[in-house]
């Protein structure tokens, strides 16, 4: 109802109804409506076990729904940021070799191209992390594996981007830096698609955000959204929401909330 | 020059020769394919795959099919039923190894004792037997290594993807369950060719063993795809001759020999890495 209000240039890239998603018991996602335009800035926030993830994996693909239907604009790219805990970080690959990955389709030539190679360089260079293309890795900080990651979604040239907790397990300062590299790209024309568990930190600085438990349980911006009734249907438990340099700030029991860390 | 002589006794032998030839490029196949088993946590695959085509071996022995094509279409058969049986995620992959082979090797034993004559090849499927590599191994084995390689160099960009992240790879539209198909029948095929040298019982350690000892040499995927087989390769090949010298079973000494080189390797990595982590902890 207000996607009118919030979607910038437009067409619907994605839409799921009626969605539901099971892993052979009760639905873990169940009933969902969502629609996500070109050009949005899309954050889904909710508690972990929620159906987050399940939900971005119907989204791209690589998990069955068992109702529903989500219906994807034809020759839409999707670039997919998996969360950083869910990789097999001592796998024996590079940070090139990771970002070339995604070309295993349309290439079959083993060695990494000169040409590849001088887009990898340039993927890397534009999230800043170039220097350290040719290390394992392992051998890399929380945010800069993210970027990797990142990179390796950016590599395909996507139309969106869908990231699951782009900010978990780093610290403040590199939350900061990933949430500023996003609108970035955001600005550059990327519809972007996140999940988060970060209400304060992350959720509360996007233009749209969307309360998940199992279902949608509010889809608006932030400051319509961020409510203590929607906060307590979503987490179960009562929230204070103040206000903070014209933003909603979330406090759990009389303490600021920086969901997300430390998870 | 006694000892110089000594050391090229058994190559007078045609069946050492053989022998020796069918081990040195199955260690090189095994130590190709295992870099994917290793890497995927698949290594009770080798285990349960090789009884898998032991029941095949056992039922075309009975039959008097042709050992090939018996254990073979049994294990693409077996291969195929495990990606099957797997895709089921609420089994999973190590349950449904488990249930298609042993169901298999069972039956192989069953065929054993109730048609008794044909025990004596099924002892060589078992253990392995140097006496018994024809020409026709020699063939096999080399065929099945260069469609190993083939499909290792086509196929290297998938199988990095899949095997890395199967997921992201599925929505780029790389076909996860083919790629999988695919290295199951490979590894399936790589067993058959290398079962009567190596001994079925014996053949899931050289799926495993070079790989993991070349895992702890390298970072680097590509470097892995090529020193596990060499790897594989020499441990063969030296556990062939010495094997020869030394009166022993000659799937027992190259085992032993690739247990011996994971061990080396894996002190040595340890030595690195902890004067690596005291260096850093000067800094
Ligand atoms: N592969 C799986 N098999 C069975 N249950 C799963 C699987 N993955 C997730 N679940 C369950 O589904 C629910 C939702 O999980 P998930 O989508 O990962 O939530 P979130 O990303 O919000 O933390 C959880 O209760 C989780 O235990
Ligand atoms: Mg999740």
């Amino acid at each position: 109802m207000r996607q009118s209000i919030l979607s910038k240039n437009g067409s619907p890239l994605i839409v799921c109804e009626h969605v539901s998603c099971t892993y052979g018991n009760a639905p873990v996602v169940n009933d969902v409506y969502l629609k996500i335009n070109r050009g949005e800035f899309v954050g889904i926030v909710g508690p972990s076990g929620s159906g987050k993830t399940t939900l971005l994996k119907a989204i791209i693909g690589s998990q069955p729904v068992a109702h529903g239907s989500i219906t994807i604009e034809p020759h839409l790219t999707i670039g997919y940021v998996p969360q950083v805990e869910t990789v097999d970080w001592y796998f024996p690959v590079t940070v090139e070799e990771v970002v070339v990955m995604t070309r295993a389709k349309t290439k079959w030539w083993p060695r990494i191209t000169l040409q590849e190679r001088t887009e990898v360089r340039e993927v890397l260079e534009k999230l800043g992390i170039a220097d350290v293309a040719n290390r394992h890795i392992r051998e890399l900080s929380g945010g800069q594996q993210q970027r990797v990651f990142l990179a390796r979604a950016m590599f395909c040239q996507p139309d969106i981007l869908v990231l699951d907790e782009p900010t978990s397990g780093v610290d403040v300062r590199t939350r900061h830096e990933i949430l500023h590299l996003l609108a970035d790209l955001h600005q550059d024309g990327l519809t972007i698609l996140l999940t988060t568990h970060d209400l304060n930190g992350l959720a509360a600085h996007l233009p749209r955000v969307i309360c998940f438990k199992k279902t949608v349980i509010a889809d608006g911006s932030p400051r319509d959204v961020l409510t203590p009734q929607v906060l307590e249907a979503t987490y179960g438990a009562p929230m204070e929401v103040l206000e903070h340099g014209g933003m909603p700030l979330v406090v759990d029991h009389g303490r600021m909330t920086m969901r997300g860390e430390g998870k | 020059m006694i000892l110089a002589l000594d050391i090229f006794e058994p190559y007078g032998f045609q069946f050492f020769r053989n022998g020796l030839i069918v081990a040195t490029i199955a260690g090189a196949l095994c130590g190709l394919l295992g870099v994917f088993v290793i890497l995927r946590g698949m290594s009770y695959i080798g285990h349960g795959l090789s009884h898998a085509v032991f029941g095949g071996a056992a039922a075309s022995a009975v039959m008097k099919i042709n050992y090939f094509l018996g254990a073979g279409i049994w294990g693409v058969v077996s291969g195929l039923l495990i990606a099957r049986v797997a895709r089921r995620r609420v089994i999973g992959a190590d349950a449904a190894i488990g249930v298609v082979t042993t169901a298999s090797f069972a039956l192989g034993l069953a065929l054993m004792n109730r048609y008794g004559q044909a025990s004596k090849s099924i002892e060589a499927v078992l253990f392995g037997s140097v006496l018994g590599v024809k020409v026709a191994d020699i063939y096999a084995v080399t065929l099945v290594a260069i469609l190993g390689l083939a499909v290792v160099v086509l196929g290297y960009r998938k199988l990095l993807f899949s095997t890395f992240d199967r997921d992201v790879a599925q929505v780029s539209n790389v076909r996860v369950s083919l790629v999988e198909a695919v290295l199951l029948a490979m590894i399936s095929l790589t067993i058959l060719v290398t079962m009567r040298v190596i001994g079925t019982l014996l053949i899931s350690a050289l799926l495993v063993i070079p790989a993991a000892s070349a895992r702890m040499t390298t970072n680097s995927f590509s470097r892995l795809l090529w020193v596990s087989p060499i790897i594989g390769a020499v441990t063969c090949f030296v556990g062939m001759n010495l094997s020869y010298h030394l009166d022993t079973s000659a799937s027992a000494t190259i085992i032993l020999l690739d247990a011996l080189v994971f061990v080396s390797v894996y002190g040595f990595a340890g030595v690195r890495n902890r004067t690596k982590m005291a260096s850093l902890g000067h800094l």
